[in-house]
């Protein structure tokens, strides 16, 4: 037994031996004896194939059968495609029966009217309503196109070229909406890896366009400078090849959400050290700010060519609709085929571009309407200040006179709920029309809100008198259980 | 679905690759004469990079003067279109004071609304005189006038909605609104051919958008399947409600859409229905309410009913009809509604005289007439342009027909050709349509006669022949016998 076992194992040793001795395994390769290599090499080799030409687990793939399908659709239960009404969902803003000048009919009786944006009083204007008239005559109601598909009318091109000179900026394009002209001309300049550095009180339109351009966005603190350098800065250090990307800076000129007022000078600064370039939105310092009512730019001493990109909505003081972007030629060619806003919608209506070419004119006409416009912030400004538990919270010159709860309930509801109790208030009791910040679920501004007056240079002394004292003796009995 | 001839799609590749070839050695010499002159800004990315605007610079300017003609009239059927002339290849046009009057083929003016309208105009002119022309306010503030109470009423009884909801502007009427009905969470299943106001709605929500072939409702299906099964990707959660949003009539195609059969798969996996009425109001039905009426779905099967005032009312703006609850909602927190200065008075008033013109609330049957009018003219025009050999899309009852031109070549030479002979047509290329599908559009309004349109088939015939756009074998036929003799 012993002995037979010794043989075979004899047997494979000589086996081994001879294999490993053959002329093959003393095969020397580039000057390398094998040895036995080959023959384990070998026989590794074979098992691998034999486990390889195994089969691999797989756990059976069962996809879902139309039953099941059918099973899961009738399953599905959707939610409703709103929220539940609520009671504040309920609410019906004042009806206006006449023009929104700065008196207007509401409920039959004459209020004086802090709720429109018409800041040079150009609502009503002769001159304006002639130039509407004969536009309207002449070309209709509606353009009936986009402007490449004969939506161009000759009054668009004239009023571009009105804006662009009443700048000094090379060419200007304009839009058919307010709300679009921010929200299309971003997206056709940043796209995705693009750097926006934005202030944090921006409006929904500018909020959008962000989100619709995929950039990389970086909010600084609301209208602070100290705020803004530290993240040029980092963004600068942190990110060598923030050099290659473009990158922005986007701030309103006046705060719809706050009536503060951007220090353009000093943003001018920083975007010449840290080589950005600046989207400035000068929907309510257009025709405003500035000696001859050309915006920011004018207000701040700075040329406008340092500002790359400059839009505006023409709802507000020119008193028409639609809105405008201005810069460089190169700038407004590339919307003309890039901007959705402006190739994908109807062009504006005729008679709104002449109406705003009338209302430039005028201005320029008519300086004195800033000076006018700018008395009566004042003289409101005094009457508001020192109201008990409201504070100014504006810029001494913007024409959004901006008021809001010295000492907050803790909830944005209940504030607002407050401030709408004066505002309703002051209409009912006192005929004044001021109107609170409303905000949409979508909007991702953050700052407090408030009650906005919007000054114009056609209210009388009397009235901004009237609508202090009045909002001084509401706020005190609105107030009185508050603070 | 277009099919493109093989060797059209071949040579309409070759165009493309020679145009692009030139295009890049073009830029080539331009970087060296860049670099030779280096005056440009330094440490700041170009504000347009290469790429974005190479198909500007090197293909849609040589054609430039084909598109944005600036006209001189209200768009009528006849309008001025002013001549331009450019001095250095195209690249600005100057307008000079020189006009065309041409027959206009190229306006959304589908009931003829666009110029003066002896009931309208004087009402619009009046509200321009006790409203202004604007309001300088959103509709939540002080925008809100009698005049826009008037016209939320009257849309919403015109299209068949309890109520109705309007905005300023028929672009920011999508692209606001989906993003309040829909977020994250949610799924949006599109046409893949809607409007860009929709994608932009749709991207702007974030929520997941999927795409299903164009106007093919046995795809929807699969795709709704699909993902009520699937659930959310990666967390395979269910999802939280599905909005399908289809348009009316296609801009682009001239097709109708299916309305009958989507709406039914929707309501079968109780999918929510947004329809994009925007070329379809007003245009086609029976007495002007859009392809609900033409196609005969009940409106209370569409959840979201949306429409532009652009096209077949002559004015501007846009509106949302719906169930009493959701206007509510969407008027409690739509930025359209909160943030933007409402529709200008006189445009408003422009669509209320429209609607009652239409409905004939006027007392006349013009509005009657002008529907039985475009109606006519449409499916004449089509049936002509057919018979000739023109590759025509779109359905019958469209108002919109799109004439296939592939090569990037034909479209200035169309256009141009047309123009000379006095009818502005619309060419429409890449943005807009896929790069090798390239159409003319022509937009019929009831404001055409039949002289117009006879006309203006000799001359689209005639100019066809010339560029070679017959891609089917002409159909002899009476009318077409008609035709050669007038001319």
């Amino acid at each position: 037994m012993a002995s037979s076992f010794l043989n075979i194992v004899n047997a494979t040793l000589d086996w081994v031996t001879a294999t490993l001795d053959a002329p093959s395994s003393r095969a020397i390769v580039f000057g390398v004896p094998i040895g036995g290599h080959l023959f384990v090499e070998v026989l590794l080799f074979l098992v691998i194939v034999f486990l390889l030409s195994q089969k691999s687990y797989k756990p059976p793939k069962r996809p879902l059968t139309e039953k099941e399908i059918d099973e899961l659709c009738e399953e599905w239960v959707p939610e409703s495609l709103i929220p539940p009404i609520t009671e504040e969902m309920q609410y019906e803003p004042p009806v206006l029966e006449s023009a929104a000048g700065p008196h207007a009919i509401i409920n039959g009786k004459e209020v004086v009217n802090f709720a429109a944006a018409n800041y040079l009083g150009l609502i009503g204007h002769e001159k304006l309503l002639e130039s509407c008239t004969s536009a309207l005559e002449k070309y209709g109601v509606g353009s009936c196109g986009p402007r490449g598909f004969y939506g161009t009318i000759d009054v668009h091109l004239d009023c571009e070229a009105r804006i662009a000179k009443f700048l000094g900026t090379p060419d200007s394009i304009v839009y058919s909406y307010g709300l679009s002209t921010m929200f299309s001309a971003i997206p056709a300049f940043c796209k995705k890896g693009d750097i926006i550095v934005v202030d944090e009180g921006v409006h929904w339109g500018i909020q959008n366009g962000l989100y619709l351009s995929r950039s990389t966005i970086v909010y600084f603190k609301h209208n602070d400078m100290e705020s803004l350098r530290n993240t040029l800065e980092k963004i600068t250090l942190k990110n060598q090849r923030a050099k290659k990307l473009r990158r922005y800076i986007v701030v309103e000129a006046v705060y719809q959400n706050s009536g503060q007022i951007a220090p353009l000078d000093e943003i001018v600064k920083l975007k010449e050290k840290y080589r950005f370039r600046v989207v400035l939105d000068e929907s309510n310092s257009f025709g405003v700010l500035g000696k001859a009512g050309r915006g920011l730019t004018e207000f701040c001493g700075v040329p406008v060519e340092k500002i790359d990109i400059i839009t505006a909505a023409m709802g507000h003081a020119l008193a028409t609709e639609g809105g405008f972007c201005t810069g460089s030629a190169r700038v407004t060619d590339h919307q003309r085929l890039s901007s959705s806003g402006y190739v994908f919608s109807a062009s504006l209506p005729p008679y709104l571009a002449s109406g705003a070419i009338t209302a430039i004119d005028v201005l320029e006409e008519n300086p004195d309407l800033i000076t006018k416009l700018k008395k009566n912030i004042a003289v409101l400004w005094k009457g508001l200040s020192g109201i008990l538990g409201l504070s100014l919270a504006s810029n001494p010159e913007s024409p959004i006179v901006f008021l809001r709860l010295e000492k907050s309930t803790g909830s944005v509801k209940s504030d607002l709920q407050l401030l709408e109790d004066i505002s309703d208030r002051l209409l009912k009791e006192y005929s004044i029309f001021v109107v609170t910040s409303k905000r949409s679920t979508l909007d991702k501004c953050r700052l407090p809100v408030g009650i906005r007056l919007f000054v114009s240079a056609a209210h009388l002394e009397s009235d901004l008198l009237k609508a202090s004292e009045s909002l001084k003796r509401v706020a005190d009995s609105v107030l009185k259980d508050h603070i | 679905m277009i099919t493109i001839p093989y060797l059209t799609a071949l040579s309409t590749y070759f165009s493309y690759g020679l145009l692009f070839a030139f295009g890049q050695l073009r830029d080539f010499f331009r970087k060296i004469i860049d670099w030779w002159q280096s005056g440009d800004l330094q440490g700041y990315a170009p504000i347009c990079l290469g790429l974005e605007d190479f198909y500007i610079r090197r293909l849609y300017n040589r054609i430039q003067d084909c598109f944005g003609r600036p006209i001189s009239s209200a768009p009528d059927a006849w309008f001025d279109v002013v001549e331009r002339y450019s001095n250095d290849n195209n690249k600005t046009l100057k307008r000079t004071s020189k006009i065309s009057r041409c027959l206009n083929l190229g306006s959304y003016n589908y009931l003829g609304f666009a110029a003066s309208d002896e009931y309208c105009t004087p009402r619009a002119i009046e509200s321009l005189k006790k409203f202004s022309p604007s309001t300088c306010s959103s509709r939540v503030d002080g925008g809100t006038t009698t005049l826009h109470k008037e016209l939320e009423e009257c849309v919403a009884n015109f299209v068949g909605k309890p109520d109705a909801m309007v905005t300023g502007m028929g672009y920011v009427t999508n692209s606001a609104i989906l993003p309040v009905l829909i977020g994250k969470g949610g799924l949006i299943i599109s046409d893949s051919l809607n409007h860009n106001s929709i994608v932009n709605g749709a991207r702007g929500s974030g929520a997941t958008v999927r795409v299903f072939q164009h106007n093919t409702p046995s795809h929807l299906e699969k795709v709704l399947r699909e993902q009520i099964s699937e659930g959310q990707p990666r967390t395979h959660r269910p999802w939280k409600k599905i909005i399908v949003i289809v348009e009316g009539i296609y801009s682009m195609e001239g097709e109708l859409c299916q309305l009958p059969e989507i709406v039914a798969i929707c309501k079968k996996y109780k999918a929510y229905v947004y329809l994009d009425e925007a070329h379809s109001i007003g245009a086609v039905g029976k007495t002007g309410r859009g392809v609900c009426e033409l196609l005969g779905v009940d409106t209370a099967d569409v959840d979201i009913m949306m429409g532009t005032f652009t096209k077949s009312f002559g004015s501007c703006g846009g509106y949302i009809a719906g169930s009493k609850e959701v206007i509510q909602y969407l008027k409690y927190t739509c930025p359209a509604h909160l943030y933007a200065t409402s529709v200008s008075p006189p445009a408003a008033q422009q669509i209320i005289s429209a609607i009652k013109v239409i409905l004939g609330e006027d007392g006349t049957s013009r509005g009657a007439q002008k529907l039985a009018r475009i109606r006519e003219n449409s499916n004449f025009f089509r049936s002509e342009l057919q018979k000739m050999g023109f590759e025509v899309l779109g359905d019958n009852d469209s108002p919109v027909m799109p004439i296939m031109l592939y090569n990037p070549a034909k479209i200035p030479a169309f256009s141009r050709e047309c123009l000379k002979q006095n009818v502005a047509v619309v060419t429409v290329a890449f943005p807009a349509t896929p790069l090798l599908l390239a159409r003319a559009r022509i937009c019929i309004s009831a404001s055409h006669t039949k002289e117009d349109l006879l006309r203006a088939l000799e001359v689209i015939s005639r100019v066809g022949d010339l560029v070679g756009i017959k891609y089917f074998p002409a159909e002899p036929s009476k009318q077409e016998t008609n035709v050669i003799k007038l001319e």
